[in-house]
């Protein structure tokens, strides 16, 4: 309990230093952009691989779930429509991005951490932490809905074309995505994205930004990292799901 | 110059520096030695506050570092420029980009004057040519060199050194020891050099403490180092087999 707490204490006084305005525009301009790469468009094809079967995937299980005649075709849309965009989309590809981007960023904050690279920024007289961290959470936050709202779009062609080998007809899927839609879904999914981002970046950031040794704590940190942040992501989601859908 | 007053500096039980006082002065190489584990990089990381002290202060040109605030010892770290021991290059730039940073950081030079002072500094530490590779790429010595480029780049008031030669053969050693005597005479700033390497204490020493237990055990020059009667100080210097001969030899001429 009082580790927690003193990791608590360290994480707000970390991003306290990272929440400040940057020292040159110009430069986090260029970090910026730099972290989108990383952090969002290496990203891309893992989801757009991820969703597309995991959506297929859920729509040819429903499809064999309801074998019953009683039940209206249109539900595999349907469906499907809502486990992809409730739940799937936003959290499980958030827990994803965790393993991923959450270890590469504790891995690389935490090596320039052991081979004094941060030392070397520091005392220059740059605030290492808004430097390394500000843009990788910034990237995080405006480009992981982008990502999700992907995900969402494909895992549903994913669904259609799972549908398709279940044979159900592409009218009573498409019936069955437009049947009392709710956009207000979507927005509630971004909300639980940006949540996500935060949690992922600001996590990792501060695992791999307090690593101390040398190689292995490097390897330690990130794996730290990934475990902390897919059970904030999961909390969060218990949490937010409870806020915004009651 | 830079002066250290009764600095205290523990970690956990282990007491590293105790009661070290010291000037380290304008236009000179001075040398800070000692055996392996005495409490070199940490005094050169409480320098430049990358260690908190227990007591005591540090002054630059009189400036006490730990009592201004973080903004304005942010301001004073762009006049430190420092090397570390293991280089601690930026290793997603390149040489080019890594030297020209601080300046990308704090001045508003065009790219044009920015690459100039860049090459000029490349130059000097004999890497013209170089800018385009990864520090990945790069000899222990050329990165060394690539670290004390980007330590020049800004025109520091005051050089720290942390084993500049540390894992270099004797004739790069030297290089690097020479570059960075030079330096300090040609721009007449303060630097401070840890060494364990009586080779470079020879080449560059002017002014010399030697931290032994955590206390500046013994300080002076390097004529003054070789005639010295502490104890202490003969078992580290003459420690290898060459340089007792040579003290040896002295003696009977
Ligand atoms: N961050 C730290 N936390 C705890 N102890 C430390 C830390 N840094 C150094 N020490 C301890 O302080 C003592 C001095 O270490 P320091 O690195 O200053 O030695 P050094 O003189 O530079 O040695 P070397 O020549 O091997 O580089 C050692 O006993 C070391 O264990
Ligand atoms: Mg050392």
């Amino acid at each position: 309990m009082t580790k927690l707490l003193h990791h608590l204490g360290l994480y707000f006084i970390m991003m306290k230093k990272v929440i400040s305005i940057p020292e040159k525009w110009s430069v986090f301009r260029k970090q910026l952009v730099l972290e989108i790469e990383k952090v969002g468009l290496n990203s891309v094809g893992l989801v757009i691989i991820l969703s597309f079967f995991v959506g297929a995937v859920i729509s040819i299980q429903t499809a064999f779930n309801m074998s019953s005649p009683l039940l209206p075709s249109y539900l595999v849309g349907l469906a499907s429509r809502d486990s992809l965009i409730l739940e799937f989309s936003p959290t499980m590809i958030s827990l994803i991005l965790a393993g991923k981007v959450g270890s590469s960023i504790a891995s690389e904050i935490g090596s320039m951490r052991v081979t004094e690279q941060i030392d070397a920024l520091e005392i220059m007289g740059i605030n290492s932490a808004s430097f390394l961290i500000f843009p990788k959470i910034i990237a995080a936050i405006f480009f992981f809905p982008f990502l999700i709202i992907l995900s969402m779009g494909i895992g549903i062609i994913g669904a259609w074309v799972g549908g398709l080998s279940a044979d159900v007809a592409t009218a009573d899927f498409i019936g069955g995505l437009k049947y009392e839609f709710n956009p207000f879904y979507i927005t509630y999914a971004v909300i639980k994205t940006v949540f996500f981002a935060f949690i992922i970046s600001s996590v990792s950031a501060y695992y791999g930004y307090h690593t101390k040794g040398g190689a292995i704590a490097v390897g330690k940190s990130s794996t730290t990292a990934v475990v902390s942040s897919s059970i904030l992501i999961l909390l969060f989601n218990y949490l937010l799901t409870d806020i915004i859908l009651s | 110059m830079i002066e250290v007053r009764n600095i205290e500096k523990h970690f956990g039980n282990n007491y590293v520096l105790k009661n070290v006082s010291f000037i380290f002065e304008k236009g000179k190489t001075n040398l800070i030695i000692g055996e392996s584990g005495s409490g070199k990089t940490t005094l050169i990381k409480i320098l430049i506050g990358l260690h908190k002290i227990d007591s005591g202060a540090v002054l630059f040109d009189g400036i006490n570092f730990n009592a201004i605030k973080t903004k304005e010892q942010r301001i004073l770290r762009q006049e430190i420029g420092m090397l570390f021991q293991a280089g601690a290059l930026y290793d997603s730039m390149t040489v080019e980009e890594n030297i020209m940073f601080p300046l990308s950081m704090f001045t508003d030079k065009t790219e044009e004057e920015k690459l100039n002072r860049v090459n000029f500094c490349l130059k000097r530490v004999n890497l013209e040519g170089k800018n385009n590779l990864l520090p990945a790429e790069l000899s222990g010595g050329m990165t060394k060199r690539v670290a004390i480029a980007r330590a020049i780049v800004m025109q520091p008031k005051y050089l720290l050194c942390d084993e500049p030669n540390s894992g270099l053969d004797p004739k790069t050693a030297i290089i690097i020891d020479n570059l960075i005597q030079e330096i300090t005479k040609e721009y007449n700033i303060t630097t401070i050099v840890n060494t364990h390497d009586m080779n470079s204490v020879m080449e560059i020493g002017e002014n010399i403490a030697f931290i032994n237990h955590g206390e500046i055990w013994w300080s002076g020059n390097k004529d003054e180092l070789l005639n010295s009667e502490n104890t202490e100080l003969n078992n580290f210097v003459f420690a290898s087999k060459l340089f007792k001969r040579l003290k040896q030899e002295d003696e009977k001429c």
